[in-house]
């Protein structure tokens, strides 16, 4: 665990750059989380994966299955990988503030 | 394009990963530290979950850190943990003093095959933890100390043991040769619970433990999204089929609670599976439930204590006394099949408020689950299949060449060995064995169970992986299989990165996708795509009007 300056603001991260304390969550926190995955400039694309990522995350507390993302998005995930190059889960999660999911997966 | 960090399988080279030296190092066992390198070990227990499950010692640490922050009598409480778990557990305590050092069990693993680290030979292993039982709980140890093969209790020593004990998928292929039937897992069970008693857990095991008390499953999906998912399901399932299957949930007076592993919720291909029984249980009209609160059928505390085992495994019983089902069913999961067959009734059960499970369908009564009342879904399709309850077309699998992993605990916890062949036969019409000594009993794990399948562990997860990968690579060459069917989600999360390196491209299914592609669903349209929502080139022929049929002569 270590803390950050994400956003204007210190965010304490994991291991692998997840944040840890989802209310800390804002645009300029996302806009620095994504630096570190290699994305320098946010898209209206990758705003939206983000958005639908932090909608479901709000209502459900958890992760979208990567189906869903691709289903609700309307991108393949290749189109994902494109604009999230580490993925759905490592990339895409990681910059909308999400936990990384666990378990069986 | 960044180069790949070392949770990332490109990081690997397989020419690298492959220059096994099996020769032990110049220096003694006793002597040769640990080597914490990047790629082989998981990160610690988020001190949050400790505090959650009420565990001991939570705190933030790393692994690299020179202190890992024990409470100051850690000495003492390892010690005693041990002298108890001595007393109460008569097979420690004989696994302990009765090992003759054969070696029968030393090449047999698989880490040990795909690595060379002499301390990841099960017998070694274990000496982990036995030298400190014979320092000082054997009468010649505590006189002759190194010369009785003892040593001093340390933090080094402590270190070793947590990258060693979770370096063990608890697979127990070992045992399997053991003259003595020495039980490596259970060793290593004791050897984490130890561990645990300092506050020294992995995250990758006790997030789900604490979100499996808090939700009900692994990955923490509350009853709104559960629902959600399998509606969702429901709906691809009808894109597929033109079928719109019921979702009964919670549903008090079901005949039968259903409960699967939570990865096949989230992570694909699991998903598909989900999907296969959900067909399947839509077609044959089962009277079931899915439940919100018992959403799990693994259970990660096999990975973390006795004590948890039994805290996670009772609310499957809970459940099923309040909903009032009869009897329940279990998907194709793995280690869940463990603790229901080897410690269930001596820990939460007999469960007798529920019935001796009996198929609503054909009438057969699983004796083999009186005392559980729980039958693994395997059983229960072959069943179906064997009184010809199922219209089944295999040739619908003909795009496909399959061949069968069996999963570690349903193979060797429990003996499921026919059945899923039964099924599979009855299913495609190419199913392709791979070598019998990487099969049934003597199956390769596939190198991320017992809670080590996470990325940060990836140097590891591959040369685990290597083996079932080897002969996988075989059958792909030697009979172009492309499918790798298994029946436990870990197997299903994993696997498909074993194959993607060690037999690429072959890809991994579960069992009740396979049957689902076969099912003959009444009232379903011409199918052309699998609940993948892949068109299937001959499925599309068949579907076509005949007119259109490619070759045909007429037109």
């Amino acid at each position: 665990m270590a803390t950050v300056e994400l956003g204007g603001s210190s965010v304490d991260i994991d291991e692998d750059g997840f944040i840890q304390q989802p209310d800390k969550w804002n645009e300029g926190v996302a806009t620095d989380l994504a630096k570190t995955e290699g994305v320098d400039d946010l898209t209206e694309a990758h705003w939206k994966v983000v958005n639908y990522l932090r909608e479901y995350y709000i209502e459900f507390g958890v992760a979208p299955m990567i189906r869903k993302l691709c289903k609700s998005t309307g991108f393949k995930l290749n189109k994902i990988y494109e604009l999230f190059p580490s993925g759905p889960a490592k990339g895409a999660c990681k910059v909308a503030g999400l936990p990384k999911p666990t378990g069986c997966v | 394009m960044a180069e790949a960090k070392f949770d990332e399988m490109d990081h690997y080279k397989q020419a690298e990963l492959m220059k096994f030296d099996f020769r032990p190092p110049p220096t003694g066992w006793m002597d040769t530290p640990t080597d914490f390198r990047p790629g082989s070990w998981i990160y610690p227990g988020k001190a949050k979950h400790l505090e959650y499950l009420d565990l001991p010692n939570p705190r933030e640490w790393a692994v690299t850190d020179e202190d890992w922050q024990l409470p100051k009598n850690w000495k003492e409480i390892v010690l005693e943990g041990m002298r108890e778990r001595l007393s109460r557990y008569r097979t420690f305590k004989i696994f302990m003093d009765i090992c003759v050092r054969c070696g029968a069990c030393a090449d047999k693993c698989h880490f040990f095959i795909g690595g060379g680290d002499p301390k990841n030979m099960p017998v070694m292993r274990a000496e982990l933890l036995r030298s400190i039982y014979r320092k000082d709980f054997t009468a010649l140890g505590k006189v002759f100390g190194k010369l009785a093969g003892g040593r001093e209790l340390t933090v080094d020593v402590i270190k070793e043991w947590f990258y060693y004990f979770f370096q063990c998928t608890e697979c127990r292929r070992c045992s399997v040769f053991c003259p003595y039937g020495i039980d490596t897992a259970e060793i290593t069970i004791i050897g984490r619970e130890l561990l645990g008693l300092l506050g020294l857990y992995v995250n990758w095991v006790i997030e789900p433990v604490a979100n499996c008390f808090r939700t009900g499953n692994h990955l923490g999906i509350q009853p709104h999204g559960l629902k959600d998912t399998l509606e969702f399901f429901a709906e691809d399932i009808e894109d597929s089929t033109g079928i719109k299957v019921d979702i009964p949930l919670n549903k008090k007076g079901a005949e039968v609670l259903f409960v699967t592993p939570s990865g096949d919720f989230l992570a694909d291909p699991g998903t598909y599976t989900c999907m296969g029984y959900m067909a399947l249980f839509h077609e044959i009209g089962l009277d079931y439930t899915w439940s919100t609160y018992a959403s799990e059928g693994g259970n990660f505390g096999l990975f973390t204590s006795h004590e948890t085992i039994k805290r996670l495994n009772a609310k499957i019983y809970a459940e099923a006394k309040r909903l009032g089902v009869k009897w329940i069913l279990g998907g194709e999961c793995g280690h869940m099949w463990r603790v229901l067959n080897q410690y269930m009734d001596t820990m939460n059960g007999p469960p007798d408020f529920l019935e001796v499970p009996k198929s609503p369908l054909t009438g057969t009564v699983f004796d083999n689950a009186r005392s559980t009342k729980m039958v693994h879904i395997m059983e229960f399709t072959a069943d179906l299949i064997r009184h010809g309850k199922l219209k089944l077309d295999p040739s619908r699998n003909d795009h496909i060449k399959v061949t069968f992993h069996d999963s570690c605990n349903p193979a060797r916890a429990m003996g499921i060995l026919e059945e899923p062949r039964y099924v599979l036969k009855n299913v495609c019409n190419n199913f392709y064995e791979m070598p019998p000594n990487t099969i049934r009993e003597q199956t390769f794990c596939c190198g991320g169970g017992a809670g080590l399948g996470t990325d940060e562990n990836m140097e590891m997860r591959l040369r685990g992986g290597l083996p079932r990968g080897n002969a996988v690579r075989y059958v792909q060459d030697k009979f172009g299989v492309n499918e790798l069917a298994c029946m436990c989600a870990i197997d299903r999360a994993t696997l498909t990165t074993v194959c993607d390196y060690w037999a690429p491209p072959v890809r991994v299914t579960g069992i009740h996708e396979l049957v689902s592609n076969a099912l003959q669903m009444k009232g379903a349209k011409d199918r052309e795509v699998n609940f993948r929502l892949e068109e299937i080139e001959h499925w599309k022929q068949k579907a076509a009007p005949a007119g259109r049929k490619e070759g045909s002569s007429d037109v």
